[in-house]
């Protein structure tokens, strides 16, 4: 074969063109000037004082930065009629519970689904999977009555039990632990008179780490960002996310503020994605569908 | 290693030889009866599951044949709802309309560039890689970030898009995109590409760094030419399973795309403009209180999800043929 091989830092690289290269890196770098410039832009205007966030022709870029819309944000949050703790308290509450839960009830299914073999478990299976398909707007309404009837409108319970079920937490906790626990371990367990419990908790749950690290931070995030609900009415029972939404809802004069809220709300979970990044790619790493 | 294989095999033979013996309803019973464990560990999951997804999924549609307001029993209806929506429903027809051109335009986008941005930075170094993740990522897990577009394309001289506009004199009066049926749609789709490099993205990402060297060095032998082909005929191959995936995120957040819209261009959008089923469902069962007419909405666009996940699917299994 006359081919011929080109290298990157001594590296021999198979059918790559300098050419395409260029083009990739041409468009890599316009794909992340669009994606980074609002991201940017939220940060600078939160930096901007008033006169700044009201100025024609409006720039780009700070001239004198400020923490004021930070303070300001602050302030407001102390000014609300229920004591603002107490959305802190809500959302931490809902989160810690409903992450709680489902990490708990969707290994549990996962184990069960991915290495034992039962009738009517490929069925139970295939109806998870086809959950993914729809959103839960599409079950909204017959979920409100299903609330009713159990009488948890209006409680805590209306938000933390369902999460409990979130479907894509098991269905990557399944996938992982088909791919990540080896069945001659469990069966060596069992020889040795383990319980299914024990098999589970004791070993397989350990060799899924990166998992249910992904489903920590994905039925956190979900629960953190939830804002306001169509289930709860009372004030007291409101989540932070809604509170926040609800102070920088109000006119010009709070414009910093609010951009400096969508920066608060927006670092957590990037904070959190940064840390945990490598556990969530190796998650993926087992997420595909098979026929 | 051998000895537990062979108990293995003849736990095996054992069952092979028994259910011989059986019905096919008594096999199934006597296998039920010994999973016991199995079963209790599913259960807690599958009857959160049943109750707030399956049963919901269920009752939607019984009520979409109904016409009922939550305060007095149900009337059946049978048909009527349906016929209503697309024979009396112009704002419907619009709805409609609206969701297609959106998610025809942002689905099938969204999945090309999550595949693509994830192969091309495939082969950068860990470290810029991982940094260039987090910067195509983050859009989508930023909480209600989207906002800043309403700040960039505000409708006052005080947003960047007018007020750049209007000093460079290329505009006399500020544009209200958001609320301009004319710019409405463009820069709602415009948005939901900017958030939809998400979980689909982070999938391929693992998908092609699963794939192993040796599968290019044989294609490479085997006369694959360029990266093209070599994308075609090895690596998208290799990763269906993400493909497929990423493909049933792709298309419920396609077609479930409402709350961003209200968000930036208002509920309702000016003229409809970007009415989708999203929001003619929440304007029905939220605010009207028509839940057989809402649940017959529902109906619908659970139906348009999973007729176009298996549209898809079929598409999928063409990849490198």
């Amino acid at each position: 074969m006359s081919k011929k091989l080109r290298t990157r830092k001594h590296q021999v690289v198979l059918n790559r063109s300098a050419g395409g290269d260029a083009g990739i890196t041409f468009f890599l770098t316009i794909m992340g000037v669009f994606m980074f410039l609002p991201l940017l832009y939220v940060v600078i205007q939160a930096l901007k004082p008033l006169d700044e966030l009201w100025m024609f022709p409006p720039r780009f870029y700070v001239i004198n930065p400020t923490l004021k819309n930070f303070r300001d944000l602050f302030s407001l949050m102390g000014d609300s009629w229920v004591p603002f703790s107490r959305y802190i308290f809500n959302t931490v509450f809902i989160s810690v519970a409903g992450t709680f839960g489902n990490l708990l009830f969707a290994s549990m299914a996962a184990y069960s689904l991915a290495k034992l073999k039962y009738p009517g478990r490929d069925f139970m299976f295939d109806l998870v999977v086809k959950s993914l398909m729809f959103t839960s707007t599409v079950t909204g309404i017959a979920t409100f009555i299903t609330m009713s009837l159990l009488h948890w409108v209006d409680t805590y319970l209306a938000i933390i039990v369902p999460a409990f079920g979130y479907t894509l937490g098991l269905y990557l906790m399944k996938q992982f632990m088909e791919t990540n626990v080896p069945d001659e371990t469990l069966e060596s367990a069992r020889l040795d008179g383990a319980s299914e419990f024990y098999a589970f908790w004791v070993i397989a749950m350990p060799m899924v780490k990166p998992a249910w690290l992904t489903l920590i931070i994905y039925s956190f995030q979900g629960l953190w960002n939830a804002g306001s609900s169509i289930y709860i009415y009372s004030e007291q029972l409101k989540t932070l996310n809604y509170a926040i939404s609800q102070i920088t809802a109000g006119g010009i004069a709070r414009a910093g503020a609010s951009a400096a809220a969508t920066v608060v709300m927006m670092a957590v979970p990037i904070i959190v994605f940064v840390i945990s990044q490598s556990n969530i790619i190796e998650t993926m790493g087992s997420s595909g569908m098979k026929d | 290693m051998s000895k537990k294989t062979e108990v293995a095999a003849a736990a095996t033979d054992q069952h092979a030889v028994s259910r011989k013996d059986m019905t096919r309803a008594q096999w199934t019973w006597k296998e039920m009866k010994s999973n016991k464990t199995a079963y209790l560990m599913v259960a807690p999951f599958m009857l959160i599951f049943l109750v707030f997804t399956v049963v919901p999924v269920v009752m939607s549609i019984f009520l979409s044949l109904t016409s009922f307001n939550m305060l007095q029993p149900p009337k059946f209806l049978f048909l009527d709802n349906y016929i209503r929506l697309f024979l009396d429903d112009d704002i419907f027809i619009t709805a409609i309309k609206n969701t297609l051109i959106f998610a025809v335009i942002t689905g099938p986008t969204s999945y090309m560039l999550s595949l693509f941005i994830a192969w091309f930075i495939n082969e950068l170094s860990p470290k810029i890689r991982a940094l260039v993740t987090l910067v195509f990522y983050a859009p989508s897990i930023g909480g209600n970030v989207y906002l800043i577009w309403s700040y960039v394309f505000s409708n006052d001289s005080y947003g960047l898009a007018n007020g750049w506009l209007m000093n460079w004199g290329l505009i006399d009066e500020p544009i209200l995109w958001f609320f301009d049926a004319k710019y409405c749609m463009t820069l709602c789709i415009i948005v939901a590409l900017w958030l939809s490099l998400g979980t689909a993205f982070l999938s391929f990402i693992a998908g092609l760094q699963g794939i192993s060297k040796s599968y290019y060095e044989a294609a490479a032998v085997d006369g694959i030419k360029n990266r093209w082909q070599e994308l075609w005929y090895v690596t998208l191959p290799v990763m269906k399973p993400q493909l497929m995936f990423g493909a049933v995120l792709a298309i419920t957040g396609s077609f479930g795309f409402g709350g961003v819209v209200t968000a930036l261009a208002g509920f309702p959008s000016v003229d409809y403009c970007c009415w989708t089923i999203t929001h003619h469902l929440d304007d029905y069962g939220g605010t009207r209180w028509e839940v057989g007419y809402a649940s017959a909405i529902a109906v619908l666009l659970f139906a348009m999800m999973l007729g176009a996940n298996m549209l898809v699917h079929k598409l999928l299994s063409k990849v490198g043929q």
